[in-house]
């Protein structure tokens, strides 16, 4: 299953660690990331792969969850398919 | 992955309150019928019980995957007045065997304690009309409504008569509670089949066994998209909501699609209507500000909603191929603060939510009146309202609250999705010699197209 986390809080060292730390030890593979800082808000987008047989979403979620409340950054996990689904016909 | 895509996509959801407003689960409840009211509100309970005990736990899951949240989870059921009673008591224990369902699945609502009166009440029909004051009052989660005209068949005039009574009935019996037993009740001319929304949600007649009706929301995200066009055409403000509306159909197809797949319920319509709430920022009355007008209300507000609706329509039609309820633009009076705002303001007025309500997709919706009101003065808002849907040929509703001891320049306020509402002036002529003489107005004369 393909899905979009989004990572968006103030800047700070160590966001990319620990997210791709979390992404590593559950065994999702990260495709493609792309980030920026404007303001001094750091936004960061990764497509992942999740290997559904391995890594359940829920627990993923649950993980990533964590990690947001320990670093104060807003963390979401969503389907892929929502993105494309809104923006494409 | 287009990086613009996935940001405008988490901007709708976490500033602009883009959102599923409800799904909706329809049940069909005709093998429940049975002539031993005892035998068939089991049957009822066990029914419901057993087909939507997994519908809060998947809709809970579909959203947190998808990261959109699904604000309302809900039952419709086939309208009970086809059942069998013999009095009010026996009918109020089908809304209460609709009630315990509710709860025990935990929706939050459950709509389809209703009639089809449009051409005439049978004996069964009569006494069903006297229990929903009742009905209402002893539930909680249960939601009721009648459907008294049809461009088919014309307007019930017999039936539009006994509403007032009724309204004011359901408003007194619920006087410690601000008369909320008349927010969970609304009048239909036209009701659809397969509308998500409530109060009127019923599982019409024609509908499969069961199936997911989806409403969308998102009055925020188009008001943020036009926020931007300062000094753009009306027709460049049509283009931008068209563009935006599919955007939020697509979302609530995807959402519905998945939900009836994992529940194995076939996927039924998909309502684009605009939804308010209370909170800031997700008004239509706001639209129409941003439209450039000073308050909703003011002359033109009529034209600007005409657009907004049109324009959903046509953005939701290219992006989902079953579109169906209600679809358009809601405005409840109550549960959008700008439209607060302009009554308190003293821009909105009864007249001018009529005029409105001829291009919006429902009608007088969630308004407060003052207790005094007659009871033939609310029969004749029915009537009028029940005309406007006849004659143009769509769905037109009411829900008023004549809100027990309160009159103009009150404040009632009913919280969560119902919001709060300022007592809203009535015209204080008399309507009663015409409400009184009942019978039923005559289909219009294009209704005879066969």
């Amino acid at each position: 299953m393909k899905a979009i986390i989004t990572v968006i809080g103030k800047d700070k060292t160590g966001i990319i660690y620990n997210v791709s730390k979390v992404l590593s030890e559950l065994k999702v593979n990260i495709e493609d990331i792309s980030q920026t800082v404007m303001q001094d808000y750091f936004t960061m987008l990764m497509l992942v792969t999740i290997d559904e047989e391995k890594t359940a979403f829920k627990s993923l979620k649950e993980e990533l969850d964590k990690t947001a409340e320990e670093v104060g950054l807003s963390i979401r996990l969503q389907k892929e398919e929502l993105f494309d689904t809104m923006h494409k016909i | 992955m287009i990086y613009k895509d996935v940001l405008d996509t988490i901007k709708m959801l976490e500033v602009e309150n883009l959102d599923i407003r409800t799904t909706t689960l329809g049940i069909s409840l005709l093998d429940c019928f049975d002539s031993d009211y005892k035998k068939a509100t089991k049957k009822i309970y066990d029914k419901i019980t057993t087909l939507a005990k997994d519908l809060v736990k998947t809709a809970d899951t579909v959203a947190d995957e998808y990261g959109i949240p699904i604000v309302n989870k809900r039952i419709s059921v086939t309208p009970i007045a086809l059942a069998c009673a013999n009095n009010v008591d026996e009918w109020i224990e089908y809304a209460k065997a609709l009630d315990n369902a509710a709860k025990e699945v935990g929706v939050d609502i459950i709509g389809g304690y209703s009639a089809l009166v449009q051409k005439g009440c049978t004996k069964s029909d009569e006494s069903f009309l006297e229990s929903i004051p009742y009905a209402l009052t002893e539930t909680t989660n249960m939601c009721s409504s009648v459907n008294l005209g049809s461009t088919k068949s014309g307007i019930n005039f017999n039936a539009v008569k006994k509403m007032g009574p009724l309204i004011k009935k359901a408003a007194y019996l619920s006087r410690d509670d601000n008369s909320f037993g008349c927010a969970k009740f609304v009048v239909f001319a036209n009701a659809v089949e397969d509308n998500p929304f409530m109060a009127g949600a019923f599982h019409g007649v024609g509908e499969a066994e069961k199936v997911i009706n989806v409403g969308v929301s998102g009055p925020g995200v188009v008001k943020t998209a036009l926020e931007g066009m300062k000094g753009a055409t009306v027709d460049e403000i049509a283009e931008t909501i068209k563009r935006t509306a599919f955007k939020i159909t697509r979302a609530g197809s995807l959402i519905g699609h998945e939900v009836s797949k994992r529940l194995d319920v076939p996927f039924g319509i998909l309502d684009l209507s605009l939804a308010p709430t209370p909170a800031i920022g997700d008004s239509v009355a706001e639209i129409l500000e941003v439209m450039g007008l000073e308050r909703c209300g003011a002359h033109g507000s009529t034209a600007a909603l005409a657009m907004l609706t049109d324009a959903v329509k046509k953005g939701g039609i290219m992006a989902s191929s079953h579109v169906g309820g209600l679809s358009g633009a809601f405005i409840p009076v109550s549960e959008d603060n700008r439209m607060i705002a302009a009554v308190e303001d003293g821009c909105l007025k009864f007249d001018k939510l009529e005029a409105m309500t001829s291009v919006c997709s429902v009608g007088l919706d969630m308004i407060a009146i003052p207790w005094d009101t007659p009871e033939d003065t609310i029969s004749a808002m029915i009537a009028d309202e029940a005309a406007i849907g006849v004659i143009n040929n769509k769905t037109t509703a009411v829900r008023v609250v004549p809100v027990y001891g309160k009159k103009v320049g009150d404040k009632v306020d009913w919280g969560g999705l119902f919001g709060s509402a300022p007592i809203m002036e009535v015209n204080s002529f008399s309507s009663g010699d015409f409400i009184q003489r009942g019978g039923r107005i005559p289909a219009p004369v294009h209704s005879f197209k066969n």
